[in-house]
Formats: structure tokens, sequence, C-alpha cells
């Protein structure tokens, strides 16, 4: 019988009905950092519980670290404890750790597939609800909260239930300036924050046949966002040219058999899926967030709708039908395991270059990992970014989430790269953010306000 | 682990849609190393700067064990923090027109079960909490009925979730390794755990 992917991988990570109704399902690679894990580790302890398989669980941390200097001790002083922390926990467990020492830290959804840890066909789990950006390998890859990664430290699998199918196709070539991230803000806009309540996004289609693998991860990075419970791409040539001689992918001999069964895990070209949608991609244009929830867009040349949420008008301080575009901005923020890769900042760099960023804006650009970071400088785009006014800060999750000192601070509107626009996201409870495109933010940044990011791509000869 | 068969108790109604669990739990508060003491800063800058007061600092829900929600509580971030700050506030159960699935989990595991119902029924409770904040709600896990004075309907629970709570199953570390030798020959079987 013709099956999905996730059909597929569900049925060879099941491993028995519990007596509660719920599946237990093996986790092929658990992923934990500072924040969430702490209280799981206190948890094994006190039962007395092992971990069952700790190599098959990485460690980095990226949430709290600071970005300007990562150097030990931190001086925040809660963030050095939780390092610490950390790292007691993995030396009495025997779980590899990646700090800021190492060239291999950063964001654990960048490092993750940077390192070649995330393969297809795997179940994939970490503490945190962005770990959907693995499925761009075709890999069922899930948030968890923290009693779960207890349950994964010391089971290495889950009580879950299983999900519906949902076929998302773009088809068609995305318009110079238009990117992965306004496809998925634009899936979110048409499906809903809670559209995906209930099932899994398969992508696909010629669109997403065409993007590089750090796309596809931007796309199925911000399926949580659509309220789904997991996203993913079926995977293909481009998914194993991305993997093959990274650290962990298999090499030699174990090489062609891994491709081999990485193609058999794919959906079948007749399966048969819950639901399914189709958009066209030539119709997708730069999009920008004006309100409160990643579904709350419209595209740069657009107004903001006539029958906007109240309450999301009320905490943005904008009118209903009025232009995004011209909105004016405090802060530029290009980051996170959403828009923090390699390709991101070579296609913000593409626009900065040669301009200045405008006066009253703080303009942040942090790099998704150590190696990133080092990729961008080999290439002097470090350079291109200072010489314009940015930071170049040192690999984290920063302004995303603001568990470090790069906060927002009171009404400040911010561009953001990143995935979440919710009322006080970037620290500040006041603090507003305009979600967009990397080149986007990097538009915004030099005319000082949303600007449409086409008319600058003309400016600038491929 | 015990079985939780019900849930009875004064309610707080909290409307709005999207309420996500930065709202519930705001980041900051997240650099802990211990659940212990979140209570204190559950909703703590929805409470700061709403402009009506926010039901978490109104006295007149000061004792709710249950609370009442519109649709997709819960969305966005996975940090259990949100939930474990709601339980140490004394919430029991919540009644909702729909919850993020993340966030639906990390509650139970938690022994928080999560009801939903339609729009109307929830509405009609939320009303009349706020017009005799002392009204007891009943919710039965088993059957989904929800009684509060003379209102009545049906919510449900996902069912395997509602069986776990009914059977005292709702923390399932001890059944995930109760039958270890099937979780080893899984694993042994998966390609990538054995080197392809």
């Amino acid at each position: 019988m013709a099956e999905t992917l996730f059909h597929k991988v569900w049925n060879a990570h099941r491993v028995r009905l519990l007596p509660s109704g719920q599946t237990q399902l093996f986790i092929g690679l658990h992923l934990i950092h500072e924040v969430t894990s702490p209280q799981a580790f206190d948890m094994i302890r006190q039962h007395g519980w092992k971990v069952a398989f700790p190599e098959r669980t990485v460690a980095t941390i990226d949430h709290i670290v600071p970005t300007s200097s990562q150097r030990r001790p931190f001086l925040d002083v809660m963030a050095e404890e939780m390092t610490v922390v950390l790292e007691r926990n993995c030396r009495e467990f025997g779980i590899k750790l990646y700090l800021p020492d190492s060239m291999e830290q950063g964001i654990v959804h960048v490092i993750g597939p940077q390192l070649g840890l995330t393969q297809p066909g795997m179940t994939i789990a970490c503490g945190d609800s962005h770990t959907s950006t693995h499925g761009a390998f075709g890999a069922i890859a899930m948030g968890i909260g923290t009693s779960q990664v207890r349950d994964v430290l010391a089971s290495q699998c889950l009580a879950v239930e299983p999900v519906k199918v949902r076929r998302i196709d773009v088809n068609g070539r995305l318009s110079a300036g238009v990117y992965a991230k306004d496809v998925i803000l634009t899936i979110i806009r048409r499906l809903g924050v809670q559209g995906g309540v209930g099932f899994a996004y398969e992508y696909g289609g010629t669109t997403l046949d065409a993007m590089s693998m750090d796309e596809r991860m931007t796309i199925c990075n911000m399926s949580i966002e659509g309220g789904a419970r997991a996203g993913y791409v079926n995977p293909d040539e481009t998914t194993f040219a991305y993997l093959k001689g990274r650290k962990f992918t298999p090499s030699g001999a174990a090489w062609d058999k891994a491709v081999a069964w990485w193609r058999s895990i794919a959906s079948d070209a007749n399966a048969t899926y819950d639901d399914r949608v189709t958009l066209d991609a030539p119709s997708i244009e730069p999009t920008v967030t004006w309100g409160i929830n990643p579904g709350q867009s419209v595209g740069v040349t657009e107004r903001i709708p006539g029958n906007a949420d109240p309450e999301a008008l009320a905490y943005m301080g904008f009118d209903a039908n009025t232009p995004i575009r011209g909105t004016k901005i405090d802060v530029a923020f290009i980051g996170s395991c959403t828009n923090g890769r390699l390709s991101d900042i070579e296609a913000a760099a593409r626009i900065v270059k040669g301009h200045k960023v405008a006066k009253h804006v703080k303009a942040l650009m942090v790099p998704g990992s150590r190696e990133v970071a080092q990729e961008a400088e080999k290439r002097g785009l470090h350079q291109v970014f200072i010489d314009a006014g940015f930071e170049w800060r040192g690999a984290g999750c920063s302004m995303c989430l603001a568990m470090n000192p790069d906060k927002l601070e009171g009404r400040q509107v911010c561009a953001s790269s990143s995935n979440r626009n919710f009322k006080g996201r970037q620290g500040s409870p006041t603090g507003r953010t305009l979600l967009m495109s990397p080149a986007m933010v990097a538009a915004a940044a030099i005319a000082g306000e949303v600007a449409d990011v086409r008319e600058m791509l003309e400016a600038v000869p491929a | 682990m015990s079985r939780i068969l019900s849930v009875s108790g004064r309610g707080i109604p909290l409307r709005g849609n999207d309420i996500d669990t930065d709202r519930i739990m705001p980041a900051r508060f997240l650099k802990v190393v211990s659940f212990d003491g979140l209570e204190k800063h559950l909703f703590e800058d929805d409470r700061r700067t709403n402009r009506e007061q926010h039901p978490f600092s109104d006295m007149r829900y000061n004792d709710a064990s249950i609370l009442v929600v519109n649709a997709n509580f819960g969305c966005g971030s996975s940090r259990e923090h949100a939930p474990q700050g709601i339980v140490r506030a004394g919430i029991k159960a919540i009644i909702g027109e729909s919850f993020s699935e993340i966030f639906l989990g990390n509650s139970a595991v938690l022994g928080l079960p999560c009801f939903t119902a339609d729009h109307n029924s929830i509405d009609r409770l939320q009303s009349l909490i706020e017009k005799t904040p002392d009204v007891t709600i009943d919710a039965n896990v088993q059957t989904g009925e929800i009684t509060a004075g003379s209102l009545k309907f049906t919510a449900s629970l996902p069912t395997a979730l509602r069986d776990a709570f009914v059977q005292g199953k709702w923390d399932p570390t001890a059944m995930l390794l109760d039958k270890f030798e099937e979780v080893r020959s899984v694993g042994g079987r998966l390609p990538y755990v054995s080197g392809f």
C-alpha cells in the first residue's frame, strides 16, 4: 500500500501500544540545551534512573549564551549557572556537549543538520518547539517539554499519538526578492496559526524541489507557528548532497546503504493524504507581519487588513487599512534558527553591501552557529555588515527570544528574521516585532523603515 | 500516580484566542534550573500591561482551580514552564475551545487535563464565572460532562489521554521503561542505529 513518509517513519519507530492508549515511539536523535533540560536530569536522579542511550543525545548551549563576548564565566550569573549545570549533567551521564569554546557550538537546530546528526528517516525530539526544522531532511521532528525530555533520557522513547498528514504543494518560481521565509509566512497566513493542529505538514511541489536545504529548513522551522505537530520535506538528491561528508553522516559502503534506505522512506508517489493544499509561488510577495502572531501578515505592497484583530492593532499601535511599507523601525535583527544560516547571511549581505544602516536603527547580525560565522568571515561577509553599521555577533538564539542581553527596550519596533511576533517576545513586555526575510530586514535597516527589498535588488547588479 | 476521575472547584475565565506560552511564562523567567516558584510569574507581563484587570490579578478568582480559555491556548514555545506555572498556581483542569498539541502533552504529563468544548459552551461558562465567581464547576474526566450551576455541557479529551488519567497512567516514564527489551529491539532494527 502506498504510504507517506510520516507513516513509514512512524511505523519503523513504533515500539508498542501503551496501556494508556498512546503509542510508545523510539526517538532516534535527542538534542538538548541548557533551558529545558536541567529539571529533566533532576527527575532522572530523583528516580534513580539512567540515561538509556547516552550516545543518541547531543547537547549544546544556545538560548542564554551572550553574543557580544562568549568568554567564560559569563557575566550573567544565571546564564553561567545554567551552563555549569548542563556541563555537570552531560559529564555525569556521558552525553556529548558542544560549548562556545568548540567550533561545533551554535543554535541546536543549526548544528544538528550542519554536523550531519540530522538524517532522513529519523525521529528527532528536542525540548524546543522549532525542532520541526529537522523535518527538512525527511525526519519526523517534534518539540517536547521537560518531562518528555526526561522520558527520552530515561527510555529513548515518547508516549505520543499519531497525527494526520496535510500535503502542501508550492509550485512555480519565486520572484527575485522573495524567499523561503515569505513562502512559509504566506502558508501560515492562508491556513492560520491554528490550521495545523492535529496535522504534520508535508511540503512539496516544484518550488520546494528547487530549494536548498537552508531554504527547506526555514519552511519546516515555522511549521509549529502554523500549529502543525511537525513539518517535513521528502529527502532527495539535494538532501543527500548536503549530507555527504558531514561529521556524523555515514561514509564508504554505509553511505550507499544509507542513501538507499533514505530513498525508501520518502512518501510513495500515489500516497494518500488527509488533506491537500496548493500554493502558487509566483503570486507570493515579500511578506511582513503587522500583528502579534505569525499568521497576521501582508505582502509588503498591501495594507493592514480592514478587519484586523483590534487587540493586535492596539498592541502594535497600528491602524487598519494603512500600508505596512514605511513603518518606522528601531532595531533590525538577522539571525535565529529560522534564518541564521550562511545563505541567509549572503542574501542580506547582497542588500547591505555599499549602504549604511539608518542612523536611528540598531542592527544586529547574529550567525546561527560558530561554523556559519566562520564560513561567512572567510568570505568577508562580516566586513560588509560591519562597514554598513551592523554589529557582527557570536552564535546563539539572541534577540529571537531575548534570554540573553540582546533585548528590545520599551515599545521599540524590530524588523526581525526570527519566527515569533508574540507580545513581549523580544524581551520588552511592550516591544513590537515585524517578521520578514533576512533580505527584507537588511532593506529595512538601511531605509530605517519597512521597505520593498525588490527595489533595492534592482539597484545591485546580480 | 493517582487516578484523575473528576475535578471540582471554582473557575477563572481567561478570554482571548492564541494565548501563547511566551505570554503565560515570559522567557526571562526560564532562566532557572528548577520549576519552583514559577507561579509567581504566571502571565506577569500581561498582568502588568493589560489595560483591563487580568483575571489572575483579580481577587474574585483567588482560589480558582479550573481555568476556562478560548482557542489555541498554549501555542508557540514548547516550554513546560508554562503549564508548570499554571499547576503551581493551583489550577487542576483547563477547559477551552482548543489547545496547542505541545501544551496539551506537557499538561497531561503533569496530571492537568485540558478539556475541549465548542465556542458557545465556553463563552457561557466564562460569562457564568464572571457573574458568579463562587460557582462550583464539576468536570468529569470519564464522561466529559461539565456542570456549573444550571449550566451543563459535554466536553472532550483525546481518548488516550482520558484513559491515561482515568487509569492513573498519565506520567508515562514507568510504562516506557516497562518492556525495555522491546525498545532495544526496535532500536536495533533501525539502520541508522546499527550504522547501516
